[in-house]
């Protein structure tokens, strides 16, 4: 590893926190204060929608479920009948209906898998009113769910938790769209296309004409980004030069992937007035992702056994990173490529600018298990903490008895009830992703979607349903399109979505209701690193007890082999 | 009743617990048990596959699915045993009670004979001396001593009367002295008595709220791991391993909570019986789980904090009289006043002074007791009038026989007064010698213990009816946080819905017939023995010992249970890591090997050099039913709690049983297999 790529890490983690910080003061303003801004046009929004009544969980939660349900219909037919709508510049026929369903499912899921290339299977209208449009939507529900479930914990004897359509709007256009806006303007500076006009054909100096796809790439990278999305324009996501052209796009995308989720926890803290205790859940996170980071770093530079015993040249030399270059982008290298691949699951994202699948047993390892522990590590928007709620309130329950007083967290008794939903949200998916990934390791319509051999293949099949179930969206690129795939796919993109999206709503009903219990020195402080290293270390047990046996037949025994 | 902690295991009880342990094995008493449930279910398959195996003759692997089988089986007899042995405590304590319970004929008022067991509420009956008190009920006639130790283990005598807050008697009590007229209380069967069996005997234990949060908890995690050991199988094969029926119940059973889901009912039970030790009695587990929980105690001043009764600490003299003189004269006051207060002046002259007690006899002397009109006492004694008494009756006194006081005195007894104490004012004729300054005692270790429950996290508020200036200055020296002056029980009941709104919870104890309501209302409420019926039934827990301090170890024993819940269930998750490694390696010694016959790549996880991989897997599964028994002694016995505040406690706590939890299997589980392996040839 060079002290470049160290370098580079360390600028990338403190730019991090000095952007997140801020921007999370700013959320906790939007979600909290009665007026903000050019107030008249969302009065305007509110009146059309219903008004600002304040809801109940579960009326909230039905708000939510019939929008989704609405949007998911919208996205399966417009990719359907997008041969005979406008701005198809390229003459796109419909999309098959098992990937437009999979599509749907995977963009109102904020889940961005992509079972398709973009630029050869959707027209201009399909990735902006389709998907873009849904990579903003599913991103500010996520948000919305975050600030309501917060509420719940701040508020006390208490029915209401907000109202969706407020959250939902002011998550877009006061969090996202501005943010989104920024940074495609810098993107556009630096050379990432925004046009609607048709691709473009070169001659190349051999004489041959050559095909250059292009398009509103600018907008759909910035938000695909900073919405934990990570469906790109392009096939080859962020590796690609238009959507990825240099070193500062570079950084700048790979902040975006953190930024707002990292800002919801000090969001969080502000809301709840726990500032400390924010800091500590920052902490095991930030802890976690440094981790996963100093592992996958130093086996990328190493590179497998097989690699090494090939005879390339795997030395680290000027200009020249060394290590496992197999689908990396030489402009980026091994720090660059190994922080996104992290980042990017650890994160709810998904977007990629290398090859996962090419990546060394213990590179492969780290977003796995990153996307398995449920994206809890900053995770996605909203997603990512709220999912992380679960984890906080088993660690409080367990560890609170330890203390001598039946568990509270922040003041609100944590008892049958919440300890029920938060089972649910922390087991539940996980559940799933390994049911889905034996049916298809064993079926031979499940078998036909993996590309590689043995244990490799195995982690295909592993990756492609936890990365689906967890709403990521990366995959081992070798995962292929099967109706088998797509349809089992859809399914565990819907579950996985809404289960814990359901389960984080009823604890924050559940709580808001309770009264709050003063702190005393016999109560368990939730704002120290004690915390913070227990938090850890319960995600660490659950998860990572659930997941070790597959761990062990796919990147353990690959990594043992080669 | 059982008045020191007994030995936690007697032959007698194992040997009762182990008979015990098989009707238990009834799936439909281990349903109730998610966890175990799976076991036995885990159990009767394997039991099922080494017959349907010994039938055909499938010869190789029968040793390997019997053993698993009888381990299996014995980790849930283990479970089984666990709960009866905390049961079966309990038990033993109900039939030394039953032994005392009475078949007593009760004589009516009216002459009428009935058996005990038939009378009603309301009935009045007649006890005399040498009878066993056949109800639980109120006296309303006469005075008596009562023997109480069938209920309480203490064998002093106790005085019961008519009126106030000492009329109760209990059945199964024995009458000592004089008669009594006792209305009776309690419905026939839901004496005290019965309450007590009951309770002492597990019969009316349901599972508290946290037991069943906990219980939700660990259901969640056996599903998820069903997950994690169903999938296998399919995996497994797609990497060509064959993994038999056998080795993915014995994963299932080794990786799901089995510790804490064998113990944690056993935890429970154990938790009522260490409060019964302790003589108290508490009428739900949810009541010993709140006292865990407790934020603010609610301590009476009186007998609680400071000694019954007010003692002389200083005399103070006025208008340049002979200190001796007042102290001669305060004595002599005192020398026939028997009541605590006069006693102290009496001793406290002798320790200042050395005035000895004297024999008035052979003087003309004349005792004045004190009275509520006159507000003073003394002794005419050779024509002098020695009186001691309130300050303003004593200066009237004066006056009345010509004399005067001065500012001086005035001053003194305000000084007293400032100081929380009481002045007495003592005088001789016309004339004032000074005050004598009673003060409240604060009883010893009073300081350390609320220095404790503040480490603990909780609060002391001192109740007392003194008025706020008395009242702050016990306070400070006994070192509450808080008092409440002037209490009446109407201020009482306001002050716990004060603390109850704020989110806090509020234990208290109390006996008399006005405490009742703040009984009721506070999350603990304890009722001292002593105390009235109505008090008792308004608390959830009885005291018999009547000690108001007992408060802190009933605190200290619902913290306890819930650490050892929470130790166990993180002890138990822990225990996991060892056990994948293990049994993973094992199960896939040969997945993906170079050569036929080989170990494959995965035989690397075999960090603990385990001999075989069946050896390996019993040896994980040995570990697993024997952790069981291993820990009942710390199950029935608590985790012990430390005030050294929550966090330090909580660190201390993970690092034992969580740390100590992936570790201990690690070294365990390689000891059993060198005897599996190396001794038994496995």
């Amino acid at each position: 590893m060079s002290g470049q790529g160290i370098g580079q890490v360390l600028l990338y983690c403190a730019l991090l926190v000095a952007l997140a910080y801020p921007l999370g003061l700013w959320m906790a303003r939007v979600y909290t204060v009665p007026r903000l801004p050019f107030a008249a046009l969302e009065n305007g929004f509110l009146r059309l929608v219903g008004g600002r009544r304040e809801q109940s969980w579960k009326s909230y939660a039905k708000t939510l479920l019939i929008f989704s349900a609405a949007f998911s219909v919208v996205v399966y037919g417009i990719q359907r009948l997008q041969a005979h709508l406008f701005l198809n510049p390229d003459h796109l026929g419909a999309v098959p209906s098992h990937i437009a369903l999979n599509t749907a499912a995977s963009f109102v899921t904020n889940t961005n898998w992509q079972f398709y290339g973009g630029e050869s299977t959707m027209s201009y209208l399909t990735q902006i009113s389709a998907l873009a449009v849904q990579q903003f939507v599913s991103a500010a529900v996520g948000m919305a769910v975050l600030a309501a479930v917060i509420r719940g914990i701040s508020r006390r004897s208490a029915s209401e938790l907000g109202n969706f359509w407020m959250d939902l709007y002011r998550s877009m256009f006061y969090i996202l769209l501005p943010l989104t806006l920024v940074l495609a303007v810098i993107l556009v500076s630096q050379g990432v296309p925004q046009t609607f006009s048709g691709h473009a054909t070169a001659k190349t100096v051999e004489g041959v004409a050559q095909t250059i796809a292009r398009g509103p790439v600018a907008l759909m990278v910035a938000i695909k980004q900073l919405g934990t999305n990570g469906g790109g324009f392009f096939n080859a996501n962020s590796a690609v030069p238009f959507e990825n052209p240099n070193g500062l796009t570079n950084l700048l995308e790979l902040l975006s992937i953190l930024l707002i989720p990292a800002a919801q926890v000090f969001m969080f803290g502000k809301m709840v007035l726990q500032r400390r205790h924010a800091w500590m859940v920052f902490a095991a996170m930030f802890a976690m992702f440094a981790i996963g980071l100093a592992i996958a770093l130093p086996s990328e530079q190493h590179g497998s056994q097989v690699l090494r015993a090939s005879g390339v040249n795997i030395i680290q030399g000027h200009g020249q990173s060394g290590g496992n270059m197999t689908d990396k982008e030489v402009r980026f290298g091994i720090a660059n490529t190994a922080l996104w691949a992290t980042a990017t699951t650890d994160a709810s994202n998904g977007s990629v600018s290398g090859g996962h699948d090419a990546l060394t047993a213990g590179g492969g390892a780290v977003p796995l298990v990153n996307i398995f522990v449920g994206e809890v590590i900053f995770g996605g928007v909203g997603s990512g903490l709220y999912g992380m709620f679960f984890y906080i309130l088993i660690a409080v329950f367990v560890a609170g008895l330890m203390v001598g007083r039946t568990p509270e967290y922040l003041g609100k008794k944590i008892e049958a009830r919440e300890i029920k939903y938060a089972a649910v949200g922390a087991l539940f998916v996980p559940t799933v992703a390994l049911a889905l990934t034996a049916m298809s390791v064993v079926t031979h319509s499940g078998l036909a979607s993996i590309y590689n051999p043995g244990a490799h293949g195995f982690t295909e099949a592993l990756y492609a349903y936890t990365s689906q179930t967890n709403n990521n969206g990366s995959a081992f690129a070798g995962y292929g399109a099967t109706s088998f795939s797509a349809y089992f796919g859809a399914i565990a993109m819907y579950v996985g979505r809404f289960v814990p999206l359901l389960a984080a709503l009823a604890i924050g009903g559940s709580l808001a209701a309770k009264k709050t219990a003063p702190v005393s020195a016999g109560t368990f402080r939730t704002d120290g690193p004690t915390f913070a290293v227990l938090l850890v270390g319960v995600i660490v047990l659950t998860a990572g007890l659930m997941v070790f046996p597959a761990l062990t037949l796919g990147p353990i025994v690959e990594g043992l082999m080669h | 009743m059982a008045r020191t902690a007994t030995k936690l295991f007697t032959r007698e009880i194992v040997l009762a617990a182990i008979r015990d342990s098989f009707p238990k094995l009834d799936p439909r008493l281990q349903v109730k048990n998610p966890v175990m449930f799976i076991v036995e279910l885990g159990s009767a398959i394997t039991t099922g596959i080494f017959f349907i195996d010994l039938a055909r003759g499938h010869n190789s692997e029968l040793w390997f699915v019997g053993a698993i089988a009888v381990w299996l089986w014995l980790t849930v007899l283990f479970a089984n045993f666990a709960e009866a042995i905390a049961e079966g405590r309990g038990k033993a304590q109900a039939a030394s009670l039953r032994a005392t319970r009475t078949t007593t004929v009760a004589r009516l008022r009216d002459g009428r004979e009935v058996p005990a067991a038939e009378l009603q509420r309301g009935d009045v009956v007649l006890v005399q001396a040498g009878d066993v008190i056949p109800a639980d009920g109120e006296i309303i006639e006469g005075i008596g001593s009562v023997d109480e130790s069938a209920i309480t283990g203490e064998s002093a005598p106790v005085i019961r009367e008519a009126g106030g807050d000492r009329s109760a008697v209990t059945g199964g009590t024995k009458l000592l002295s004089d008669h009594l007229v006792i209305e009776v209380t309690q419905e026939p069967g839901k004496s005290f008595l019965d309450r007590m069996i009951a309770l002492v005997e597990g019969a009316e234990r349901r599972k508290t709220p946290n037991e069943i949060a906990l219980n939700i908890l660990l259901a969640g995690l056996t599903i998820t791991f069903v997950a994690a050991v169903v999938t296998l199988r399919p995996f497994a094969i797609y990497a060509h391993t064959a993994v038999s029926q056998t080795i993915l119940i014995a994963l299932l059973v080794a990786l799901i909570p089995t510790t804490i889901g064998a113990l944690l009912s056993a935890i429970g039970i154990a938790g009522m019986d260490r409060l019964v030790q302790r003589n108290v009695l508490a009428m739900s587990g949810r009541a010993v789980e709140a006292s865990g929980d407790v934020d603010v105690l609610l301590l009476d001043k009186t007998g609680t904090i400071t000694l019954g009764n007010r003692q002389a600490s200083e005399f103070i003299i006025v208008d340049g009289v002979n200190p001796a003189e007042l102290a001669e004269i305060a004595q002599l006051s005192s020398l026939a006043d028997e009541t605590p207060e006069g006693r102290s002046i009496v001793v406290l002259a002798k320790e200042a002074y050395g005035i000895r007690g004297r024999e008035l006899a052979p003087h003309e002397a004349t005792f004045v007791p004190f009275s509520a009109t006159t507000r003073m006492s003394g002794v005419d004694f050779d024509g002098r009038k020695l009186r001691k008494g309130a300050a303003d009756a004593v200066k009237k006194f004066v006056e009345e026989q010509g004399g005067r006081t001065t500012a001086q005195l005035d001053e003194a007894v305000n000084r007293v007064a400032r100081s929380g104490g009481t002045p007495l004012v003592v005088a001789q004729d016309n004339f004032v010698l000074g005050v004598v300054h009673l003060k409240d005692i604060v009883k010893g270790g009073m300081n350390e213990r609320f220095d404790e429950l503040r480490r603990m996290g909780i609060r002391t508020v001192m109740i007392t009816g003194d008025n706020p200036i008395t009242a702050a200055v016990i306070a400070e020296e006994a070192g509450v946080d808080d008092f409440l002056a002037e209490a009446t029980p109407e201020r009482k009941m306001a002050l716990i819905k004060e603390e109850q709104a704020m989110g806090r919870l509020v234990a208290m104890t109390g006996d008399g017939t006005n405490d009742a309501p703040a009984l009721a209302q506070a999350d603990v409420g304890v009722a001292m023995n002593t105390g009235t019926s109505a008090a008792k039934e308004a608390g959830n827990m009885v005291d018999l010992d009547s000690n108001p301090t007992k408060l802190i170890e009933i605190v200290e024993v619902g913290k306890q249970l819930l650490i050892t819940r929470g130790a166990l269930t993180t002890f138990s998750i822990a225990n996991d890591v060892a056990k994948y490694f293990a049994i993973l390696p094992a199960v896939f010694a040969f997945t993906y090997a170079t050569k036929a016959g080989q170990r494959g790549p995965l035989d690397a996880l075999n960090v603990m050099h385990l001999g075989t991989p069946k050896s390996a897997i019993l040896s994980a599964v040995i570990f697993n039913a024997l952790i069981i028994p291993a820990l009942v002694p710390l199950a029935l016995r608590g985790v012990k709690y430390r005030a050294i505040g929550a966090t330090a406690l909580l660190r201390r706590n993970l690092l034992i049983y969580g740390l100590g939890g992936v570790i201990l299997p690690f070294i365990a589980i390689k000891l059993i297999d060198l005897i599996v392996h190396n001794l038994l040839g496995a």
